[in-house]
Parts: C-alpha cells; structure tokens; sequence
C-alpha cells in the first residue's frame, strides 16, 4: 500500500470513529451539563450561571422523590433478589445433575425470555397478574420483571457453574462436609461473581424498565421512577427539560453506586481452576 | 487405621460395567496401588471407597462397618484429587483446617493442628497464602495436608502426581511413601504409571475393563505375569511379545525359530497350538557373534542413557527391545546383525487369550 492511501484511509477511520464516539458521548455530556443550566436547550453547552434551582425543584416533587428511592429501589432490589437466588439455585441443579431433555430445556428457556417481557405478551401479561389480584401491587411487577429475566439468568449461571470443576464440591464431601456446608462453604464463595454479574445486571434491568410498571400500576405511590418521569411534563404533555433532565441524572445514581459497591467490595474477579 | 473389603462390587454407569463384579480385600496399614490404562475402573473403584459413587450391586467394608450406603462425609476418608481441589477462596490454613471444621473443632484447636501437619509437610510458613499464590509441588502438599489432617482411617489418591513435572514427581513419590508408613494408614492410590505404582506400592491391583486381572506384590506381577496385558503393562520398556505357533519341540514365528528346549511351560502345550512368547528387555542377550538358537536381527535404534542401554531391533512389523546394564553397551553398529537369545527360564508364554501358560 502507498503511502498517500495509507495516509487516507487512517484519516478516513479516525473521522468515523469520531462521529461514532460522539453520537455516544454528546447525550451523556448533555445529562452532565443539562442539569444544571437556567434555560430548557437541547444543545449540549457549559451553563453561563450554574444553579443548583433544578434540583430543588425535583427534590421538592414529593412523588417523583418517593418514586425514585422508596418504589424504584424496592421494585429493582427485589427481582434483583429473587432471580440471582433462583437463577443460582436452578442453574447449579441443570449444571450438576443429570436430567433427560436437560440441554433442550436450557435453549427452551433462552427462547421464552424473548417472548415473555416482549410487547406481545402485554397483554396475557396483564390479564395474568390481574387474575392472580397483583395489579398495582410491589410484588405483580417484581415477578413479571422475574418471569421475564430469569430466563437467561439461569443460561448465564449455567455456564458459570459447569466451569467450576466439581472436584472442589466431591472434596468438601469428602472432607466430612454435609450438602448444606458444602453449598455454603464452597460453591456459594465460588459462585459469588456470577452473581454479581447477574445480580447488577438484573438491577439494571428493572431499573430502566417503563411499561412493565406503567401497565400494571395505578396508585403514584407505588410508581417507580421510571414512570415518575412524567410528572415533569407540562399539562400539555412537553417535557420540562431542566427538570427531566435533573431527575434522570438522580435517576442513574444508584446505578452506579451499586455497580462501585460491588466492585469495591467484591470485586468482578473470577477465582482461577486449577492453577491460578 | 481399617482395611478395607470389597464383596462382589460392580457399578455400572447405563449400560457400562465400569466395575464388575470386583472382590478385593486391602489389609490394615497397606498401600495397595490400582494400576491400569485409563477407563480400566480404577478411578471409579477409589470413589466407591470414597462414597462419591455408589455400587450398583455389593457391599464395600471400611473396618468392620459396612458403608456400602453410606454418604461420603461419614465414611471418614481422606482423599487427595488429581487437581487438589483446593478452594481458592481459602488461605492454606482455612483449606487444611477445613474436615476439622466441619467436624465443629474449635478455631483454635483446629488451627494448631493445621500448623503442626503443615510444619511437617514442610508448608507452615505459606499458611497465610491463598492456593493461586503457591507453587504446584506446594499445591499438592497442601492437599494431602488437608487429606490427613483429621486422620482418617483410609487415605485415598486419585492420580495426584500426574499435575506435577517429572523430577517433583520423584520427590513426591518419596514423601507419600515415607508419610503412609509413617502414619501406618490404609491407603489405595490409583494411578496409569507403573513406575509409580511398582515404586509405592505393597500390593498392586492391575484393572483392565472394570476387572482386577492380577493383584500381589510389585515383583511378584513383574516376574510372574497372569496375562499378556499385565506383562505388557509392567516394565519401561515393557515386555517383548511375539506370537508363535508350537511345531516339533519349536516356537515358530513369522521369521524366526526357537528351540523350546529348557521351557518347562513347553509340556503344557500341543504341536500346533498358537502362543505369545514374552520377554523381558534386560533378559534379552545381544551378541555380535552368530549363537545357537537365536534370532537374527538388525540394529534398528541405540539409546544410550547412562547407566543403562536400549537397543531395538526390527523383527518384522515389530520391534524387540532390549536392555544392556553398565555404561560399554554391546558393540554393534546402526545396520549391523546381532544374534537375540534367552534363557528358556525368563520366557513367558501366554495362550492364543493372553493367559499365561505354566508347566504342567
């Protein structure tokens, strides 16, 4: 290749890495600066007088505050909960014994979780919860968002759990360990990292969710942030984007804090196998 | 300190017999050695002793109590894993406290005791070290550490040196050796290198398709192997086997003929009858000079190892070995024919199903 064309082409790339990099990086920019200007603008620009009004004004929205951190947070922990326990326990029985039709049920799973939070299935959603008398209740959302995740929670686990070697259980048992030891001892140290992952993960999920929430709650108290977003929309269905963007930049708080908490804490290190 | 007494075990997984029908007593304070090539049963028969497998069919003893139901954790055996099944979440003196600690020994009492097998294994000052920050000899200790802190009445090893290189591999060898007798525990150790188990063992177990073919002493299945397999199995280099046919007083091969004059097994068989002769690489002579009664063969390859030689020659398809002992090996050039021969007293004759055919 001459040189004049090599010169052109890595001009070329970098120009559309560029325009990539910054398609991703301007809204996020924006969610920083927006906050905290006077004016409602689109435009992603350093805030002439930085106020802090915005905030104060989101914080006094007693509905959108109790949204946020009382529903969101209830509503997020409690899938997150519910699907790393099941998702771990069931992914260590496929992993571990021996079932007939056991792969096919695992790919089965994977097809269905495409299928059960899909707008498809919104309204035999509805119908459900309704009929088990969980509309506009903590728990009717807390087992859709389960329904719907733990799918390819349990893929996930899976995968994690075969590559343990299963030595490490046969010598707890050996070592005079019961069940229970060996499973408190052992695999749940070891399988701590998987979840993690599918335990964030999970949050994150529910977290961001809308119309799970939007469709099976009525009362504002129990709405999660999410759908509180729309108490800073004029009567006339505009949004308030100072205030919106406010609220979103509270919105992904804990996000992040529970993502540098674990990581701190525990770290997304995997343990070695055999030699490490 | 329990022999341990197999009647009649089989286990089968599906339709595969990997044991069958395997009787085998193992006497108080033995290290019994289970050889044999991979998928022979040997593995499957030390976890039916573990309790991590349960036998289809017969009863297995530890002591006078019959565990044939019995779950692991109450059979108290210790056993090392090939990859030492060390946790990785624990430091050393967590992962060799641990049979003590789910036996509610306390923390201080279970310590000490962790210190003072580590000391001995010569690892008590990487207590505090977690098993991806130790060497792989240091790894391995460690999990016998573990296997015989809370002295267990029979100590299993599942192949535990093959993770280790060859010359650790010879010093661990010593240590297990000297640590079993030391404690006097019953001990089965299952391994495919035969080396490691003619080294270790009281007795040795050879498998061969979920079946013991041969037990006894390491020389006794050296010098008198039951079956083809067994004479084949034992010895590196192993033994020589050449099919043959019986004809007046002769074994006769493909491109030799051997008087059977002096071979007592001789009597046992019939003109016409089809044997596999063996023979011992370092009963093999090699003489330049032509012999009486012996085969001629070109040298094919020389391996000059120190204190011993290996010299191959080509008989056919098949290569015979020999073993010259003491460093001026036989003078004989690449190419050149020598003469083979052997006494009739170190020949072994085995029948046309590889069982080993004795003198009337």
């Amino acid at each position: 290749m001459n040189l004049p064309k090599y010169v052109l082409a890595r001009i070329g790339f970098y120009v559309f890495v560029v325009i990539v990099a910054t398609a991703f990086a301007l809204p996020l920019l924006w969610l920083l600066l927006a906050p905290f200007g006077r004016q409602a603008t689109l435009a992603v620009r350093i805030p002439s007088e930085p106020t802090l009004a915005n905030f104060v004004s989101v914080f006094r929205n007693a509905f959108a505050m109790r949204a946020l951190f009382v529903n969101s947070i209830i509503q997020a922990v409690g899938a997150m909960l519910l699907i790393t326990a099941v998702a771990t326990l069931t992914a260590y029985s496929l992993s571990r014994i021996r079932l007939p039709g056991r792969d096919m049920f695992v790919y089965m799973l994977i097809l269905f979780s495409s299928v059960v939070t899909g707008s498809a299935a919104m309204v035999p959603i509805f119908l459900l919860i309704f009929e088990l008398g969980l509309i506009d209740s903590h728990t009717g959302v807390i087992l859709v968002f389960t329904g719907g995740l733990l799918p390819v929670a349990i893929f996930i686990m899976r995968d994690f759990m075969q590559s343990l070697p299963k030595s490490y259980e046969e010598s707890a048992l050996v070592n005079g360990a019961s069940t229970l030891q060996m499973l408190r001892h052992v695999v749940l140290p070891l399988t701590r990292p998987g979840m993690m992952v599918i335990g964030i993960w999970a949050f994150v999920n529910v977290w961001g969710s809308f119309l799970i929430p939007f469709i099976l709650l009525r009362s504002p108290d129990r709405m999660p942030a999410a759908t509180a977003t729309y108490s800073f929309y004029t009567e006339a269905g505009t949004p308030v984007i100072t205030l919106v963007s406010a609220y979103a930049l509270l919105y992904i708080l804990p996000v992040l804090a529970l993502y540098l908490f674990v990581n701190w804490r525990y770290g997304f290190q995997f343990f070695g196998g055999i030699k490490s | 300190m329990a022999r341990v007494l197999f009647e009649n075990v089989t286990k089968e997984f599906g339709s595969v017999k990997a044991v069958n029908d395997v009787s085998l007593e193992i006497q108080d304070g033995e290290l019994l050695c289970l050889l044999g090539p991979s998928g022979c049963g040997k593995t499957t028969t030390l976890r039916l002793i573990a309790g991590l497998e349960t036998a289809t069919s017969g009863r297995i003893h530890i002591g006078d109590t019959d565990v044939t139901r019995f779950s692991p954790k109450d059979r108290d055996v210790g056993m090392v894993f090939q990859d030492y099944a060390l946790y990785p979440h624990m430091n050393l003196a967590d992962n060799i406290a641990y049979p003590l600690k789910v036996r509610k020994v306390r923390e201080a009492a279970r310590m000490e005791r962790a210190k003072e097998v580590a000391d001995h294994l010569r690892i008590g000052h990487l207590m505090e070290r977690l098993p991806g920050q130790i060497s792989g000899g240091q790894q391995q200790r460690t999990s016998v550490a573990r296997a015989v802190v809370h002295e267990p009445r029979v100590f299993l090893f599942d192949e535990p040196l093959s993770n280790l290189d060859a010359k650790l591999r010879l010093e661990s060898r010593g240590f297990i050796k000297h640590l079993q007798q030391e404690m006097g525990v019953t001990a089965v150790y299952v391994t495919h290198d035969q080396a490691e188990a003619m080294a270790l063992a009281d007795r040795i177990a050879v498998m061969q398709d979920g079946v013991i073919v041969q037990i006894g002493s390491p020389l006794e299945i050296y010098r008198n192997p039951q079956t083809s397999f067994v004479a084949n199995f034992l010895g590196s280099p192993p033994m020589n086997l050449f099919d043959a046919e019986v004809r007046n007083g002769s074994f006769v091969g493909s491109s030799f003929e051997l008087d059977a004059k002096g071979v007592k097994e001789h009597s046992a068989l019939n003109d016409g009858d089809s044997v596999t002769l063996g023979i011992r690489p370092e009963h093999v002579r090699v003489s330049p000079k032509p012999m009486k009664n012996s085969i001629a063969s070109e040298l094919y390859a020389f391996e000059a190892l120190g204190p011993e030689s290996i010299l191959s020659f080509r008989i056919d398809e098949q290569l015979l070995v020999a073993r010259a002992f003491g460093d001026d090996p036989p003078e004989i050039e690449m190419g050149q024919t020598a003469y083979l021969s052997f006494e009739p007293r170190h020949l072994h004759l085995f029948n046309e199903h590889g069982s080993r055919v004795n003198a009337d």
